[in-house]
C-alpha cells in the first residue's frame, strides 16, 4: 500500500538535491578530482604523468622512508606540536579572561582578536622581522637599557620561527577556547566553590573538563595548518627544512612531481587522520567564529 | 449534535524508532473545543501536526468537512496553528506578522489593513501594531500568534500548548480569554496540553492520550467521574485505586473483597461476576473518613498523616492490608484525626468508577 | 590576607589581556609606523613621509595587482556566497543519500593544507589543459571560500527555530515563498558574514594563488610575498598598511552585522 505523503516527500528531496548540485559540482571537480589526480601522480613512476599507460609503482612512497625525509616530517610535527602547546598555554588563559570580562569589553576584545587573525600573515611576520632584526626595535631597546653589548641574532633561529608560528596561530586557539568558556555554565564553578573547593581546584575539576571540547578544537585548528606551512621559515630565515619546504622544492626545484605528490598525500593523510580522530572524540564543526 | 468537521481515521505514524501513533481515530464536531491531553511523548503534538499537514501519517486518512486532506500540503489546508514557541517572524513587526497569511492570499491592501486591525482589537493588542516581536512580552507574543492564526478565518484552529510558558495567573487569565474567544467566533479548537486542570476547565471534550493511543475520549465530567482505565483515573484528579475480587453480586450492587476489607460497588455500568478481579477508582473528594464503622463498608485503617489543603483536610491512611489511600476529612485541622488513630473509609458507591478489564465499561 | 589575594587576582585578567594584545599588535604597529619612515632601511627611523604611499599609487604594476585582487575577491566571494548558501539550505533540512559525502568533500579545503590543494590544482590544470591565470584563480578561490559560507549559513539554519518556516507554510506559503519570505531574510547576516570572510581569505591568499597564477596575472599578496622574500621595501609596508585597513573595515563590518542580527534573532525566541 502506498504510503501517504510520498509525493510530497519526493518533491522536497528533489528540491534539496537541486540546491546542493552547484556545491556538489565544485566539490567533485575542484576538490575531489585534483586530489585524486595527485594521488594518481604519486602512484606512478618518477617523471611520468598520471595517465593510462603509466607504470604503477609504490617507489615514491618507499622513498619517504629514508632517514632524512622522515626527519623532515619529524621536524614539522615537532614544530607543530610546540606551536600548539605554546598557543594553548598563552591562548587559553587569554580566552578565559576574555570570556569572564564584562559584556562591553567582550565585543571590543573579540574585534581585537579577530583583526590580526584576518590580517595578512605575511604582513604580520614581516612586522616581527622588523622587530627582531639586528638593528630592530628589540635589539635597540635592549642595548639602550644596557642589557646587551652586541645585537642578538634573533632571526634565523628556531625560536624565531616558533615565535612566528605561535603568533600566526594563536587566534585559532583563542576563538574556540573562548567559545567553550563562554558557553560553560559558570554556576557549576560556583557550586564547586560553595562545596569548599579552592579556586584552583574548581578550575581543574570543573572548568577544564567542561571546556575540553574548545581546547581540542583549538589544538586541531592550530596543529593542522602548522604541519603544512612553508613560507614562514622562508621569511624568518634559518633554512629550517619542513614538509612544506620539501614539497615546494620537489615541485619547483627538483621538478619531481611524483615524489612531491607522494609527500603531499602523506601530508593529507596526516591531517585527515588528525581530523578523523578529532571527530571520533566527539569534535564538532570547525570554522564558525 | 453538530456536524462532524474533522475526522481522523486510523492514523498510524512511525518515525523509525517504534510507533509514535498507533491507530488514532477521532471525530471533532463543528464549534467544539477538544483537548488532547497527555504526558510528554504521548503523541499529541504529532497528531496535531498531522492535522495541520506539517507531518504526514504513514497510514490512515484525515478528512475535513468530508474532503480528504491527507495528501494536501499544509499551505493548502484551511487549518491554522498556534505554535508552542509562538513562531512570530522576528524580522517583521506585529502588523506584518498578522498580515502575512492575508498577503499570501492576494487580498487587496485595504481589506488586509482592516482585517489586521480587527484581529489586533480582538486580542487587545491594537496599540502594539508597529512593535517588533522582540519587544513584546511572552503573553503579548502569544496573543499576536493567535491573532495571526485567526486572521485567515480557518475552519479549524490548532493550539499546541500555547499557555505553557506563562506564569500561573496569566495562564488562568488566558484560559478564560481563549474560551471566550472560541465561543464568540464559533471556531473549532483543537487544543494540546499536559495540564489536566486546564483541560477540564476549557474543553467540551477531552481525549486522553498515552503512548500513541487514545485511552478515553469524553466530556470532562465523564473523564473525571467515569474513568475507563487506571491511567486515565490517575492522570486526572487525585484518587485512590482499589483492587479486589468480586465476593457476591446482588442485582445493582456487588461486594468486593480484598486483604484490606470489604466494600460495595455500583454494578449498573459494569457486568461483574463472582470471582472476577475488579478495579475501583474513588476520587479523593468523594472518599470520606469516619470515626465509626459505616454499614456496608468494612475498611478500617490507620491514619498516617493529615494535611490541610485549603478548605478541607487531606487524610492519608494505611489500610488493613497495607494499601494506601487518600481521603477528604473535616474542614478544619483542629477536627482532624491524628496519626495513629483508627478511622473507617466510606463513600457513595454511585460516585466511584469501575475501571479497566474485559467485561467492564463501554 | 584573602582580600589582598582577591585584589591581586582581579588585576591578573586585565594585565594579562593587555600584555598579550600588545604583543599581538606590536608587529602590526611596526609595519604601519615604518610605512611612514623616510629612510629606506628598516630599523632606523629617519623621519616621517608619505612618499611611499604616493609611489605606490603611481606604480602601475601595483595598481594592476590591486585590480586583480579586488576583482578576484569580489567574484569568488559572490560565487561562494550563492553556492555555499544554496548548499547549506539543501543539506540542512533534507537528508538524501550522499549528503554527508558532499558536505565532507566540499568542506575539505578548510581541512587540508593549502600547499597540497595548490599543487593539486597546478598538476591537474596543466594535465587537463586549463589555462592558468584569472579564470583559474576565480575557480580555485571560490572553491576554498565555499566552506566558510557553507558552515556559517548551516550553523545559522540549524539554530533557527524550525517552527518559523512551519508557521509560514501553515499560513499558506508555498515552499518557495517560505524561502523568500522567511529563510533568506533570516540567514542573510550569515551569508553576508560568510562572504566577507571569503573576501578577506581571498585577498589574503598566497599559497593557492602562487600555484595557479600566470606570468601576466599577479595578486596583491603575491606581490607582497615576492617583495618580502627579497628583503622587503617600504612600499611593501605602505601596501600592507593599506591592506590592513581594508581588512579591518571588512571584519569590523561583518562582526557588527553578526552581533546585531544575533540580538534580533535571540530575543525574539
Amino acid at each position: 500500500m502506498a504510503h501517504n505523503g510520498d509525493a510530497l516527500r519526493r518533491r522536497e528531496k528533489r528540491r534539496s538535491i537541486l540546491f546542493t548540485l552547484p556545491m556538489a559540482l565544485f566539490a567533485a571537480l575542484l576538490v575531489a578530482l585534483p586530489l585524486i589526480y595527485v594521488l594518481g601522480t604519486s602512484l606512478v613512476e618518477s617523471g611520468q604523468d598520471f595517465s593510462l599507460g603509466a607504470t604503477f609503482t609504490l617507489e615514491n612512497y618507499r622513498r619517504i622512508l629514508r632517514a632524512d625525509y622522515l626527519l623532515v616530517f619529524l621536524n614539522s610535527l615537532q614544530l607543530a606540536f610546540f606551536t600548539t602547546v605554546i598557543s594553548l598555554l598563552i591562548g587559553y588563559p587569554f580566552a578565559y579572561c576574555m570570556a569572564r570580562a564584562g559584556r562591553k569589553w567582550r565585543f571590543i576584545l573579540m574585534m581585537l582578536v579577530i583583526i590580526p587573525f584576518w590580517t595578512s600573515a605575511l604582513v604580520r611576520i614581516y612586522g616581527w622581522k622588523i622587530l627582531l632584526q639586528g638593528n630592530g626595535l628589540i635589539n635597540t631597546v635592549l642595548k639602550r637599557l644596557g642589557l646587551i653589548e652586541t645585537s642578538i641574532k634573533f632571526l634565523g633561529s628556531y625560536g624565531s620561527v616558533l615565535l612566528a608560528m605561535v603568533y600566526c596561530m594563536i587566534s585559532f586557539m583563542i576563538l574556540p577556547c573562548h567559545s567553550a568558556v563562554d558557553k560553560m555554565d559558570f554556576t557549576l564553578v560556583e557550586a564547586a566553590r560553595d562545596l569548599g573547593a579552592p579556586p584552583w581546584r574548581a578550575f581543574l575539576t570543573v572548568t577544564l573538563p567542561l571546556t575540553t571540547p574548545g581546547i581540542l578544537a583549538g589544538c586541531v585548528l592550530v596543529f593542522v595548518p602548522c604541519v603544512g606551512i612553508f613560507y614562514l621559515s622562508d621569511i624568518m630565515g634559518g633554512g629550517l627544512m619542513l614538509i612544506g619546504n620539501l614539497i615546494r622544492d620537489q615541485l619547483l626545484k627538483v621538478r619531481d612531481w611524483n615524489f612531491g605528490s607522494a609527500l603531499s598525500m602523506v601530508l593529507v593523510l596526516l591531517t585527515a587522520g588528525i581530523y578523523a580522530v578529532y571527530r571520533k572524540c566527539g569534535g564538532k564543526d570547525l570554522g564558525v567564529f | 449534535m453538530q456536524e462532524v468537521l474533522l475526522s481522523l481515521q486510523h492514523i498510524k505514524k512511525d518515525f523509525g524508532e517504534g510507533e509514535v501513533l498507533s491507530d488514532i481515530s477521532l471525530d471533532v464536531h463543528r464549534g467544539e473545543f477538544v483537548t488532547l491531553l497527555g504526558a510528554s511523548g504521548c503523541g499529541k503534538t504529532t497528531t496535531l501536526r498531522i492535522i495541520s499537514g506539517l507531518e504526514t501519517a504513514d497510514e490512515g486518512r484525515v478528512l475535513l468537512g468530508g474532503r480528504d486532506m491527507t495528501d494536501l500540503p499544509p499551505e493548502k489546508r484551511p487549518v491554522n496553528t498556534v505554535f508552542q514557541s509562538y513562531a512570530l517572524f522576528p524580522h517583521m513587526n506585529v502588523e506584518r506578522n498578522v498580515a502575512y497569511g492575508l498577503r499570501l492570499r492576494g487580498m487587496d491592501k485595504r481589506a488586509i489593513d482592516k482585517r489586521v486591525r480587527e484581529m489586533l482589537e480582538l486580542v487587545q493588542m491594537s496599540e502594539h501594531a508597529g512593535r517588533m516581536p522582540s519587544q513584546l512580552s511572552g503573553g503579548q507574543r502569544q496573543r499576536i500568534a493567535i491573532a495571526r492564526a485567526l486572521a485567515l478565518e480557518p475552519e479549524l484552529l490548532l493550539l499546541d500548548e500555547p499557555l505553557g510558558a506563562l506564569d500561573l495567573q496569566l495562564r488562568r487569565q488566558m484560559q478564560v480569554e481563549l474560551k471566550r474567544l472560541q465561543k464568540q467566533l464559533g471556531i473549532t479548537f483543537i487544543y494540546i496540553t499536559h495540564d489536566q486542570e486546564e483541560a477540564v476547565n476549557m474543553s467540551d471534550r477531552i481525549a486522553v492520550m498515552r503512548a500513541g493511543r487514545f485511552e478515553q475520549i469524553g466530556t470532562p465530567e465523564e473523564i473525571y467521574d467515569a474513568p475507563m482505565t487506571r491511567y486515565v483515573a490517575q492522570f486526572i484528579g487525585r484518587s485512590t485505586i482499589l483492587t479486589g475480587t468480586v465476593a457476591s453480586v446482588n442485582g445493582d450492587t456487588a461486594v468486593i473483597e480484598d486483604e484490606n476489607g470489604r466494600y460495595p460497588v455500583d454494578a449498573t455500568r459494569a457486568r461483574l461476576a463472582p470471582g472476577e478481579t475488579c478495579e475501583l477508582c474513588v476520587r479523593t473528594e468523594r472518599m470520606r473518613v469516619s470515626r465509626t464503622p459505616v454499614s456496608g463498608f468494612a475498611l478500617p485503617c490507620t491514619v498516617k498523616e493529615a494535611r490541610y489543603a485549603g478548605g478541607s483536610v487531606l487524610t492519608y491512611v494505611t489500610m488493613a492490608g497495607g494499601a494506601e489511600a487518600v481521603a477528604t476529612g473535616e474542614e478544619r485541622m483542629a477536627d482532624a484525626a491524628q496519626p495513629g488513630d483508627t478511622v473507617y473509609l466510606c463513600w457513595n458507591p454511585a460516585q466511584a468508577a469501575v475501571i479497566g478489564g474485559a467485561s467492564h465499561g463501554a | 590576607m584573602a582580600a589582598k589575594r582577591r585584589r591581586k587576582r582581579k588585576l591578573f585578567s586585565p594585565i594579562y589581556l593587555t600584555l598579550v594584545l600588545i604583543i599581538l599588535y606590536l608587529p602590526i604597529l611596526m609595519v604601519i609606523i615604518y610605512s611612514f619612515n623616510s629612510g629606506r632601511t628598516i630599523g632606523a627611523w629617519q623621519g616621517f613621509t608619505t612618499s611611499w604611499y604616493t609611489r605606490l599609487f603611481g606604480n602601475a604594476l601595483m595598481a594592476d595587482a590591486l585590480k586583480n585582487s579586488l576583482i578576484l575577491a569580489v567574484l569568488s566571494s559572490a560565487l561562494a556566497g550563492i553556492i555555499g548558501t544554496l548548499g547549506a539550505i539543501g543539506l540542512t533540512r533534507s537528508h538524501f543519500r550522499g549528503a554527508g559525502l558532499v558536505e565532507t568533500v566540499a568542506t575539505l579545503p578548510m581541512m587540508i593544507p593549502e600547499l597540497v590543494l595548490g599543487m593539486a590544482y597546478l598538476a591537474l590544470f596543466t594535465a587537463v589543459g586549463v589555462k592558468l591565470g584569472m579564470g583559474a584563480l576565480i575557480l580555485t578561490h571560490t572553491t576554498f571560500c565555499i566552506p566558510y559560507v557553507f558552515i556559517n549559513v548551516k550553523s545559522r539554519l540549524v539554530g533557527m527555530d524550525p517552527a518559523l518556516e512551519e508557521a509560514a507554510r501553515d499560513l499558506g506559503a508555498s515552499p518557495m515563498r517560505v524561502l523568500r519570505d522567511i529563510t533568506l531574510p533570516l540567514i542573510m547576516p550569515s551569508v553576508v558574514s560568510g562572504m566577507m570572510l571569503s573576501a578577506a581569505m581571498s585577498l589574503d591568499d598566497v599559497v593557492i594563488s602562487f600555484f595557479v597564477t600566470s606570468a601576466e596575472t599577479t595578486t596583491l599578496p603575491l606581490k607582497v610575498y615576492t617583495g618580502l622574500r627579497s628583503g622587503g621595501t617600504p612600499e611593501i609596508n605602505a601596501l600592507s598598511t593599506l591592506m590592513l585597513g581594508a581588512i579591518f573595515l571588512a571584519v569590523a563590518l561583518s562582526q557588527l552585522l553578526r552581533a546585531r542580527s544575533d540580538k534580533k534573532l535571540n530575543s525574539a525566541q
